[in-house]
């Protein structure tokens, strides 16, 4: 099963202040563990919202709202993340606990979630075998 | 350049409510589109706050507080995930507006945020 | 929106859209130079108007439907032959529907398929096949190919032109290949993306930061490839093997810009995304259950690098095996040589020796410089150091890179003296 780490964003993170050297070197060797466990999918960064961009549908059926970045509510929002693959929960949680606290100043949050797999979505036979078409088509990602 | 494509989760995707079978052949139509055009890296759903689970570090240097799901504040958690890589932010925005409204009932919102470069 | 803004927000269409607009005007006017110069038309109407009217919801469609107009327009001015007029007025119905990508669908992979064979055709020269490639397929404009190939850009302009004409002249149909000539017709499309993804690569520094965009283009060309002709197993080992290669990009070279081996770049910086794709696309190679190509093989072995998690896991025999399998699929000395190292590494320098001799008479590599290096280290390993410091010295002189010299002089002054 897969997981996403979510890491929250932070007021300095959404000024765009960079990590101290340790805070660097610490996710370094922590995403070292994880590759060496065969664990990791991807793992990125994020801009701060500054450069982000929201396409809302207030009105079904009805034309996008484009709103451009910065937002204010910095602690809602993410400044990166990390997909897992692992086993169960458990590891998911054991592997998130060993990521280093990712801001300092007691404001770094971790948000685990499971990533949905086709199966979850839909009990149509025949959209399961679509999506699972579909991902080997379009994601490539299992091996 | 990678473009992270967030679909913010409604009240109805936190309940747990399987999207219609119209708005998943969409998507699958979308994510097609994206294959064929060269720009998709990775689309994911991801499970409502129910099962997720909360790391925090209140104090610097101090243990973890744990918090399980589900989380209150609905309208700002991500329900899913597209990465894209693509040649500039217009289009990364372009290729945004072409994904159908994620969500239906009003609800739906997709964020769109460059990844920091490898 | 602002007047820019929204020429960036066109650009961003246009290179959304160009291939699959110019793909479907190529399948009903037969004419790919035609066809570039109507979706251009429908471009330069769509930036006149934009600005005012503001974008359409669905701007493909738009310039789908302007497009056609202009072609109609065209043909009955110029009565060309009934039967095209007939096929773009009928057509146009489709269109008039409101529903372009409904009518559409399905046949988009078939047509833009049959633009990258036409964009690669034999009859052009490869570097015609390239800039014809970006430019049609890419939807790069001749100031961008001109500025990644460091050449001016009225040559590309007239590199394409060119093109053009020598397609009309030789009446390259806007078809698909005949089945017997499908293989060798893919293998010059594989090619011309290899080389876009190489020219990328190769180039690591000085003035090259827009090199990483042909590494990006061919990556994009290649997994369109993969969607629109899933049935080919080398095109899944091409992506696989451009996936991976491209895991490394940031590795490969320190920050003075000198590269850095394989064996000693930092592994946890490789993109396990690319890797994981590189892996799965691989795979899919592989499930097509026909024998592996050339391009698969060096995945395969690409492959093996990936996996492994340290340097000194990596599993040299299997990587021994995957080249002798690559020698037999693409003869080559070259080939050969990596063999010996890989021998060498799984099996002890004695072994990467033996092979390396049987290369010294081969007159392709006679003043290849790394033959000397190789079998210099061998040499070195086995403590030959006399004949490994010549073979050191005749590999520096070999080189025309001056950094390589320095590294092959370095081991040169490494070999003890004998007594």
């Amino acid at each position: 099963m897969r997981f996403m780490m979510i890491v929250k964003a932070t007021k300095d993170s959404e000024a765009g202040a960079m990590p101290s050297t340790e805070l660097i070197e610490a996710m370094m060797r922590y995403n070292e563990e994880l590759v060496n466990a065969g664990v990791l999918v991807a793992g990125d960064g994020l801009h701060p919202s500054s450069n982000a961009i929201r396409i809302s549908y207030p009105e079904p059926g009805g034309k996008p709202k484009v709103i451009d970045g910065p937002f204010t509510e910095a602690k809602e929002m993410i400044a990166g993340f990390t997909m897992i693959e692992v086993k169960s929960r458990e590891e998911a949680i054991e592997w998130a606990l060993r990521m280093p606290d990712p801001h300092g100043f007691g404001e770094g949050q971790i948000e685990l979630r499971q990533v949905f797999e086709a199966m979850d979505l839909t009990q149509d036979p025949e959209l399961i075998a679509k999506e699972a078409a579909l991902r080997e088509r379009a994601e490539r990602l299992k091996n | 350049m990678r473009y992270l494509l967030m679909v913010k989760a409604g009240k109805h995707a936190e309940a747990g409510v399987m999207p219609s079978r119209e708005l998943v052949d969409a998507m699958s139509e979308y994510n097609e589109r994206l294959a064929q055009a060269g720009v998709l890296l990775a689309a994911e759903g991801l499970q409502p706050s129910a099962s997720g689970i909360r790391i925090a570090y209140p104090m610097p240097g101090d243990h973890p507080v744990v918090t399980v799901g589900p989380f209150l504040e609905d309208k700002k958690l991500v329900a899913g995930y597209t990465l894209i890589d693509v040649g500039s932010e217009e289009e990364a925005v372009e290729w945004a507006l072409r994904m159908p409204d994620p969500s239906g009932y009003g609800e739906g919102e997709i964020e769109l945020r460059q990844l920091k470069s490898k | 929106m602002s007047a820019s803004a929204t020429h960036r927000t066109i650009d961003a269409i246009w290179r959304i859209e160009s291939a699959k607009l110019i793909a479907g005007l190529a399948r009903m006017l037969r004419d790919i130079g035609l066809a570039e110069d109507l979706a251009q038309d429908a471009l330069v109407i769509a930036l006149e108007r934009w600005p005012d009217t503001g974008i359409p919801d669905n701007p493909g469609a738009w310039l789908m439907t302007t497009a056609k107009r202009r072609a109609i327009d065209l043909l009955r001015r110029n009565k060309l032959r009934d039967r095209k007029y007939e096929e773009v007025g009928r057509e146009i119905h489709a269109y008039a529907e409101d529903d372009i990508v409904g009518a559409l669908d399905g046949e988009i992979g078939d047509d833009l398929l049959r633009l990258i064979f036409t964009t690669c055709h034999p009859v052009l020269s490869q570097e015609a096949r390239v800039a014809l490639t970006l430019r049609l397929l890419a939807g790069l404009t001749t100031d961008e190919i001109a500025r990644a190939f460091l050449v001016a850009e009225s040559t590309i302009a007239q590199r394409i032109v060119r093109a053009k004409r020598t397609l009309n002249t030789a009446q390259v149909p806007f078809e698909m290949p005949v089945a017997h000539e499908l293989k060798e017709r893919l293998s010059t499309v594989l090619e011309v993306i290899y080389l876009l993804f190489n020219e990328g690569y190769a180039a690591t520094s000085g003035g090259s930061w827009v090199r990483p965009l042909l590494c990006q283009e061919a990556l994009r060309l290649g997994r369109m490839l993969a969607e629109i002709a899933p049935s080919e197993p080398e095109v899944h080992g091409l992506v696989a093997l451009m996936e991976i290669q491209s895991s490394r990009f940031k590795t490969r070279v320190n920050a003075k810009g000198e590269p850095i081996l394989l064996m000693d770049q930092n592994r946890a910086l490789w993109d396990r995304l690319l890797i994981r794709r590189g892996l799965a696309a691989l795979e899919r190679a592989r499930s097509l259950g026909r024998p592996l190509g050339p391009y698969a093989l060096q995945a395969a072995i690409a492959a093996c690098h990936a996996q492994a998690r340290t340097a000194e896991e990596t599993d040299w025999a299997r990587i021994a095996a995957l080249y002798e399998a690559l020698a037999r699929a693409m003869p080559s000395p070259i080939v050969e040589l990596n063999r010996a190292v890989a021998i060498s590494m799984a099996f002890g320098p004695l072994f990467g020796l033996q092979l390396v001799e049987e290369l010294t008479s081969e007159p392709m590599l006679k003043d290849y410089h790394l033959l000397p290096s190789v079998r210099g280290d061998f040499l070195f390993k086995l403590g030959r150091f006399d004949e490994a410091r010549s073979e050191f010295a005749r590999a520096a002189s070999l080189t025309r890179n001056e950094r390589e010299r320095d590294l092959l002089l370095k081991r040169v002054a490494e070999c003890p003296i004998s007594e």
